[in-house]
């Protein structure tokens, strides 16, 4: 059952615990435990909203920031990522194949604010020799959903 | 100017009595007030909600790309015959590619060429119901005569051979089977079909089978009653990419059967189609050679959804037999299913098909269809939960 049900949350976190038991047909309380044993095994990190900032005109920049490293005998990516990672500006991180090392997600109130963060915060740290930010210009699809207000079901209401 | 719209057409009274008297579809009617509004949660909706792997749309721009604009051979390209007949062996189907398959402009194209390469004026074809609406104007089209031959929800809406001989069946000349089954959603198990193969043998039926659903199907897996001993020779197989490959404006299906009937069909199709639309031969040659865990996908999503209405039905009090296939859940309404499809609409703009557009015994029910997103599909079974109580 696991499987079935990180799609079922994955795609909506919001799923009831008796709608989920609907789908999967199984016994609420049963999917209620599966639940709080992948909560606690680590396998559900945690529950977030996908919020279409500039919907609600809040000043929210993002942008996707490209750091190179310099590894040496003391230093590797762990210890980089985990430095990282515990800045909260930081939304995401990822070490990447290709010609950077990580891609974070850094979000901030201004252009500036988040150009202040990387130059102040994260070039700083030793290991880094390079950061290359790229701000986000327009949300497309984020988190497996589409943006925009696009009616795409063009189908007949009502067909054979 | 010659071309000026006149009064009245030269052409009323001189339409052919089969033309004339073709009756529009059920469906028509709610069509049009589904459309009126704007705010309408549409379960009345028979196609997949999802577009075409994107593979075989690739295989469809590539083939434009490269100028394969012409026809193919009447009979649809070798390779996607090749590859069909491999696709048919999952349920134990074995068909030569040279001779006995045929690709055709959607399987809708496939029923009619089987019905008109087998039905004389006055013959007789049996069409179990509630069923596809198509069959009934395919055997009036072809110049036969349908013989209903209702189902029951406490059958599973199975076909029996005890309904087949109530309706008379046994003087039928062909047998038109749909499972899984649109509208009912239900599938035929091997014994099941087992009995109903043993009828058409002993009295001498044959047999076009609509398949069109087999790759969905939930619980058991799909049988064909071709795969039935002596079944084989007097079966023809329909089946294509719409509803599995959510192709259904690609407009792509096949035949498979005896070379008997498939090079009959092949003729009339020669002087009609000439040959399947290349575009969608070539997509479809990519969807069975690559887009297999697509459909795996794709079923799952149903499969999850499916449940999910089923016991939404029951919870509200709705009568309402699990389906097994297709992607389509057919509650009982307990009434007037045209005044409660119709009232449904109006008060909570849930669009539902009334189950009577389908045929005998599909009265008192409701076609819902669960080829629509989950969060759409939660609102609308609120909606109904909340139209029931208010009535």
């Amino acid at each position: 059952m696991d499987r079935e049900l990180l799609e079922v949350l994955a795609s909506d976190a919001r799923t009831s615990v008796d709608d989920i038991a609907r789908q999967l047909d199984r016994e609420p309380e049963a999917v209620a435990a599966a639940i709080e044993e992948l909560e606690e095994a680590g396998v559900i990190k945690g529950y977030s909203a996908v919020i279409d900032w500039d919907a609600v005109d809040a000043s929210t920049v993002r942008a996707i920031v490209e750091l190179n490293v310099e590894l040496d005998r003391e230093t590797d990516y762990e210890e980089i990522a985990d430095r990282i990672a515990r800045f909260p500006e930081v939304k995401s991180l990822l070490l990447v194949s290709g010609n950077y090392d990580f891609a974070i997600e850094v979000e901030g109130k201004s252009m500036q604010a988040v150009s202040r963060f990387v130059s102040e915060q994260v070039a700083p740290v030793p290991e880094i020799t390079q950061t290359v930010t790229h701000f986000v210009m327009e949300t497309y699809k984020d988190g497996g959903f589409v943006f925009e207000d696009r009616d795409e079901d063009d189908r007949l209401s009502v067909s054979p | 100017m010659g071309n000026e719209p006149t009064d009245s057409s030269a052409f009323g009274n001189r339409l052919s009595e089969r033309a004339a008297t073709l009756s529009e579809s059920g469906i028509r009617r709610y069509f049009e007030l589904a459309e009126e509004r704007d705010d309408v949660i549409s379960l009345g909706v028979g196609e997949p909600d999802v577009s075409a792997p994107w593979g075989a749309r690739v295989a469809a721009i590539e083939s434009l790309e490269r100028g394969r604009t012409s026809y193919t051979a009447n009979r649809g390209l070798l390779e996607l015959r090749e590859r069909v007949a491999e696709y048919l062996t999952r349920w134990g189907l074995s068909y030569d590619p040279g001779e006995e398959l045929l690709v055709t402009t959607g399987a809708s194209e496939a029923v009619d060429l089987a019905l008109r390469a087998l039905v004389d004026p006055g013959d007789v074809v049996a069409v179990h119901q509630p069923t596809y609406i198509s069959y009934g104007p395919g055997v009036e089209l072809a110049g036969g005569e349908m013989l209903p031959v209702p189902t029951r929800a406490a059958d599973e809406f199975a076909l029996t051979p005890e309904v087949l001989s109530a309706a008379g069946a046994e003087e039928a000349d062909v047998l038109v089977l749909c499972y899984p089954n649109n509208p009912t959603g239900a599938t035929m198990s091997r014994e099941q079909l087992a009995r109903v193969a043993a009828f058409c043998r002993e009295h001498d039926l044959l047999v076009v089978s609509d398949e069109i659903y087999a790759a969905l199907t939930y619980d058991g897996g799909h049988a064909s009653i071709a795969s039935f001993s002596g079944m084989r020779e007097r079966t023809l197989v329909v089946n294509g990419f719409s509803k599995a490959y959510a192709m259904t404006g690609l407009r792509l299906g096949f035949a498979a059967g005896p070379p008997e009937i498939v090079d009959a069909m092949t003729r009339i199709h020669q002087y009609t189609m000439l040959s399947a639309p290349t575009t969608a031969q070539y997509a479809a040659l990519e969807a069975l050679s690559s887009c297999g865990d697509e459909v795996d996908r794709m079923r799952r999503e149903y499969d999850r959804r499916r449940r999910y209405v089923h016991s939404r039905f029951e919870e509200m009090g709705m009568d309402c037999f699990e389906p097994t296939g297709a992607f389509y859940a057919f509650p009982d309404c307990g009434e007037d299913d045209e005044a409660f499809a119709e009232a449904l609409l109006e008060e909570q703009g849930v669009a539902v098909v009334p189950g009577r557009v389908f045929g005998a015994g599909g009265e008192g029910h409701l076609r819902v269809s669960y080829a629509t997103g989950m969060n759409e599909l939660k609102t609308a079974m609120n909606r109904i939960e909340t139209f029931l109580v208010s009535r």
